[in-house]
């Protein structure tokens, strides 16, 4: 799939991996969970009223349309939260009764 | 609470500025950013192992860049950091705070919000899409990660930000298919009386619009958006009216929007802070003397967060608020340095009002909005909703047509459709935009984690 973002500099940094949906993918030491998603793939979630897919929009903690969560159900604001190495990270909301 | 600390909310320009003047009084304040790293938005620093140089990433502005990251550096051993730290209520302790799912009530005796701005958005068909940005999250996504939003993006709004992000990724080796600027030439010329108390400023706008222009970039004025195209489910173009009302369409792989900055007034509003509306910017914003001071004695505003006058202003006014704090709280300040910023900002002042005159918020695209345009994005109310609040329900404000057709109330609490909305409604009921009113603030301001916990 090709992705939405593209790098044009700071490429030399460390790899890191982590798991989206179950997929492992790379990433670089640095990126924001969002630019870790959105250089390998074109969306982040899908709104919840329609169903079509986002990819955030404001990048600085406004706009909360950036979510994503981890396997066990915590909501992280893609834009503004560090990918992190072993991060286990899925594009759908898990459901609530189960992150408490 | 005379004995608590002085909080300052933000490490940008302003918020920077303000504590340092505090410490140099021999305070030692509270600092709560929300941002991992200080220097707020157009000072925003990148991850700690990238290695482009200031002038990369700030261009003309790196001196000061460098300065207000330096400075608060020096900052540090004299004041509280709280980085990554969200103020998001208030009650009759403090301030309610949140960092990871630690919720902290903080008190103050006095507390400078220095909360910015985001971008003020004008929705057009299609905003939704993924590969359509804010210019601000543009600007991010090169600055603070290296990375354009696509290969070849559109820029479309108005404003000064709109050519500077363009020529950023031209420089950045990601051409710009086209900028799209709604503000008309002759109206630009306008507004330049009064820019011309900051030549420099207006010499680099030049420089860049003569740059893009040289690399082969269409700079279009006067334009009238239509919509953003997609294909697969990700921007593919814009439609476009050009001045003289001709169709067009450009084909590119994202765009960046943006008219101008909407402040962020939520922690005013919570305080309970006296509101008045600002014909100059269109919008509502706290009401403040000219030293920053509110309608409360123990809350004082500076920056973007209260009025729009850019990063330059924004340090001034920072300082300026710190010496309104000190001497409210009795420590010495001398006339002189009042009277030296407000000198400054008086030059700030005019061309802040010259800009928004050069780049008018488009208010009128509002009511030639389709009825099925998406407007408030977090629940996809549409522009119809809006018009049906505003007639068959009869909604005379923005908070009654947020309860009637819930434009608004989706988790970004209409910092991206707010303006937009009430645009609308006046536009729908024949009113000023002022009569419409503005959406009330309610914590919290920003969504919490569903599992945090209070610590004492």
């Amino acid at each position: 799939m090709p992705a939405l973002f593209r790098r044009v500099a700071e490429k030399d940094r460390k790899t890191i991996r982590l798991f989206v949906d179950g997929h492992e993918i790379e990433a670089l030491e640095g990126d924001t969970l969002l630019v870790a998603l959105l250089t390998r793939t074109r969306q982040l979630r899908h709104n919840e009223f329609d169903n079509a897919p986002r990819a955030g929009f404001c990048l600085m903690g406004a706009c909360q349309d950036c979510w994503v969560w981890t396997e066990d159900g915590t909501q992280l604001r893609a834009c503004s939260t560090p990918a992190q190495p072993g991060m286990r990270i899925t594009t759908t909301e898990v459901p609530w009764l189960t992150n408490l | 609470m005379a004995d608590e600390p002085v909080i300052v909310i933000g490490a940008g320009p302003a918020g920077t500025r303000a504590a340092q003047r505090l410490v140099q009084a021999g305070l030692r304040p509270v600092v709560i950013d929300e941002n991992d790293r200080q220097g707020g938005q157009i000072y925003r620093r990148q991850p700690e192992n990238f290695h482009r140089t200031p002038e990369k990433l700030y261009g003309t502005e790196a001196a000061k860049a460098t300065a207000l990251h330096t400075d608060f550096d020096l900052l540090r051993p004299h004041i509280d950091y709280h980085p990554g730290t969200t103020v998001w209520g208030v009650s009759d302790e403090g301030l309610m705070t949140v960092c990871g799912q630690d919720v902290t009530i903080v008190p103050f005796s006095r507390v400078i919000i220095a909360s910015g701005a985001t971008d003020r958005i004008m929705p057009v068909p299609g905003w939704t899409t993924p590969g359509a940005y804010s210019l601000g999250a543009a600007q991010i996504a090169l600055k603070a990660q290296a990375c354009a939003i696509g290969q070849k993006p559109v820029f479309m709004g108005t404003g000064p930000l709109l050519y500077l992000v363009a020529w950023q990724y031209l420089q950045a080796g990601a051409r710009p298919a086209a900028v799209l600027d709604t503000s008309a030439l002759s109206t630009r010329m306008k507004g330049l009386r009064r820019m011309a108390s900051r030549a420099r400023v207006v010499a680099n706008g030049v420089r860049y619009m003569a740059d893009l222009a040289r690399a082969g970039v269409r700079l279009h004025a006067g334009i009238t958006p239509r919509a953003i195209e997609a294909s697969n489910n990700q921007v593919s173009g814009v439609t476009w009216c050009d001045s003289r009302g001709r169709l067009r369409q450009v084909s590119c792989d994202a765009v960046g929007i943006g008219y101008g900055l909407r402040s962020e007034t939520q922690l005013a509003d919570l305080l309970k802070c006296d509101f008045t509306f600002d014909p100059c910017f269109t919008q509502w914003r706290p009401h403040v003397d000219r030293n920053g001071r509110t309608s409360r004695p123990d809350v004082y505003l500076a920056g973007d967060g209260v009025l729009l006058r850019g990063a330059d202003a924004a340090e001034a006014a920072g300082q300026l608020a710190a010496c309104a704090v000190l001497r409210d709280g009795g420590h010495g300040v001398e006339d002189t340095e009042f009277t030296q910023l407000h000198e400054t900002l008086a030059i700030m002042n005019r061309f802040g009002r010259g800009l928004a005159e050069a780049f008018p918020w488009p208010a009128h695209l509002a009511r030639a909005l389709p009825d099925e345009t998406v407007v408030c994005r977090c629940e996809n109310i549409t522009a119809g909703e809006i018009r049906r609040a505003a007639g068959e329900l009869d909604a005379p404000e923005m908070n009654r047509a947020k309860a009637l057709t819930r434009p608004g109330m989706g988790r970004c609490q209409g910092r991206m459709c707010g303006l937009a909305a009430a645009e609308i409604l006046a536009a729908a009921r024949n009113v000023p935009v002022r009569e419409v009113g503005r959406l009330r603030t309610a914590a919290p301001v920003k969504p919490l984690p569903l599992n945090c916990t209070v610590k004492s």
